[in-house]
């Protein structure tokens, strides 16, 4: 694969205002972006314009501006439909975020479709937030978790997952495209039409493949996705759930409230159609719009380019980070089936620890159990620290981690 | 720039002091930080006229935590409990040196929390102790 343009990484480093401030007199070094991205000045210039110029609330308002704002708030979902190429913008629903999204299928979908003795299948790899929902509603139906083991790299256990798809009654199977911990991108597609040959619907959490690479809802046949805003260049509070039209339509209301109505009668109400009967309320109008701006801005880059660009970085990181001694890496050895996550742990440093020592140096990575106790029991360590690579990150960056991971480890004498 | 693991932090987490168990402790308590997993238990035995006879700290957790556990218990050693409670905040931070972030002062206060809570639940005062230690 070859970019289709030059991917001139110093010229979007000058689109993200924040990589030029310093940290205890160091250049920081982001590398938390599995957390958050940060924004380039396209999507702050957006969220500035809206507000400084067209506020207002959207869809009822019968003037000037809230009619701009209408039309940017649903342009915002067309981009966003074109770019996970959703069939019809009409199966894109804003919400606050990826676990929103994900507690709504449990609500809306899993609430009426999931009974007494069905299951749910999720992963070992799962982010609570693909979890916890699902512990809520199996206790609340008397379903039972059936969960896809991991291999020692991080790799889902196949024969697991078909084991529980010949199980009668399993309804659900919830997975993450790619892991916020060990980077593994899973084989969705392929386990997509595994499911479905047993009659399982399927959700992927696209938290982390989303803003890192082409997905495309159609292709991928997935029936439910959700993913963040914030984590692709967006505002914070602003996410996307997509379902097929024909789900959403049969799905109740996760809210109820204004702006999801057709008609309010004292005892009975009746619903506008989707993505509506699911936005109650006055929506993010700024974090839509400003997620619209921020999906133009990756559109212009190239998905593809970000995806090569990133692999280049970890193949790059991976290489560096396993020269130094007593490093260990989790998950998958090869950059080509791993996304720009590298979670670690340095001899007997305790990764907050690690975090501490690396801000020292301006270098900014997330350390603790990742909101994925389950997976860190599974690996045997109480946590581990995690570098996360975006659009905007280069081997330069890699190598002052490098060093100073050195560096922590000649403080603590290793 | 300098590290806050000078080579005193890194020398107690690597060697630390009063670690283990007392057999019978008249004050011992126990707790976590959740954000972090660290986990501290202390212990103190107590001679007749309420001053620290012995004290034990366990644990685990990143070097801050232990580093600051095992200070403290040499810190509280031979005090009276009047003494032991007018342990601060700023003690503990002055025993570490160095600027600490908001978050990684939980990990070096949790000891002195610990060791607060067992305090005021051997005085039979914790209830009116709840302000002082969720500050910590």
């Amino acid at each position: 694969m070859q970019k289709t343009m030059p991917y001139n990484v110093e010229k979007i480093r000058e689109d993200f205002p924040i990589l030029k401030r310093a940290i205890n007199g160091k250049p920081l070094v982001y590398l938390d972006n599995a957390a958050t991205a940060q924004k380039p000045r396209q999507v702050i210039e957006t969220l500035d314009r809206y507000y400084s110029e067209y506020n207002a609330n959207i869809h009822r308002g019968i003037y000037k501006i809230s009619e701009e704002a209408t039309a940017a708030h649903e342009e915002a979902r067309a981009k966003i439909a074109r770019f996970i190429n959703a069939r019809h913008s009409e199966e894109i629903v804003f919400v606050r975020g990826t676990t929103e999204g994900i507690n709504l299928v449990a609500h809306s979908w899993g609430r009426p479709n999931i009974g007494l003795g069905d299951g749910i299948i999720l992963t070992e790899m799962e982010h609570h937030s693909n979890i916890v929902p699902w512990q809520l509603l199996a206790r609340e139906k008397g379903a039972s978790l059936k969960y896809v083991g991991i291999s020692d790299d991080g790799i889902l256990l196949k024969d697991d997952f078909h084991q529980h798809l010949e199980n009668d009654g399993v309804k659900l199977f919830c997975v993450a495209h790619s892991s916020n911990v060990l980077g593994t991108i899973n084989p969705v597609r392929e386990m997509i039409r595994e499911a479905h040959k047993h009659g399982c619907r399927v959700l992927v959490d696209a938290a982390q493949s989303v803003p890192h690479m082409p997905v495309d809802v159609q292709d991928l046949d997935c029936d439910f996705l959700a993913f963040s805003g914030h984590k692709m260049c967006g505002p914070t509070g602003i996410g996307v759930f997509y379902a097929k039209r024909e789900l959403l339509e049969e799905m109740s209301p996760y809210h109820g409230g204004g702006e999801m109505i057709r008609e309010v009668h004292l005892y009975e109400s009746s619903w506008k159609p989707p993505p509506y009967k699911f936005e109650a309320g006055t929506v993010n109008i700024a974090g839509a719009i400003g997620l619209g701006a921020a999906v133009d801005y990756l559109s212009n880059l190239g998905m593809r380019n970000i995806r090569l660009h990133e692999r280049e970085v970890t193949e790059y990181a991976l290489d560096k980070l396993s020269k130094i001694k007593g490093l260990s890496i989790y998950g998958p050895k090869e950059a080509q089936t791993r996304g720009g996550i590298i979670s670690f742990n340095l001899g007997d440093i305790h990764a907050h620890d690690m975090a501490t020592l690396l801000d020292e140096d301006g270098i900014a990575v997330r350390a603790g159990h990742h909101c994925a106790q389950p997976l860190m029991e599974r690996l045997g360590v109480p946590g581990t620290a995690r570098a996360s690579f975006y659009v905007y990150n280069t081997e330069e960056e890699v190598d002052l981690l490098a060093s100073s991971l050195e560096r922590a480890g000649r403080i603590f004498k290793l | 720039m300098s590290s806050i693991y000078s080579e005193i932090i890194l020398d107690y987490y690597r060697y630390p002091r009063n670690k283990g168990q007392l057999s019978s402790p008249q004050v011992k308590a126990k707790d976590s930080n959740p954000l972090c997993g660290d986990v501290i238990e202390i212990q103190l035995e107590l001679d007749s006229d309420n001053h620290v006879k012995d004290v034990r700290f366990n644990g685990q957790g990143c070097a801050i935590s232990q580093a600051s556990a095992s200070m403290l218990t040499e810190l509280v050693k031979g005090k009276s409990l009047d003494e032991v409670r007018k342990i601060s905040k700023e003690d503990i931070l002055s025993l570490i040196g160095g600027q600490l972030s908001a978050v990684r002062m939980k990990c070096a206060l949790l000891s002195l929390k610990v060791l607060k809570t067992g305090l005021y639940t051997y005085l039979g005062s914790l209830d009116g102790s709840k302000g002082e230690l969720s500050s910590l």
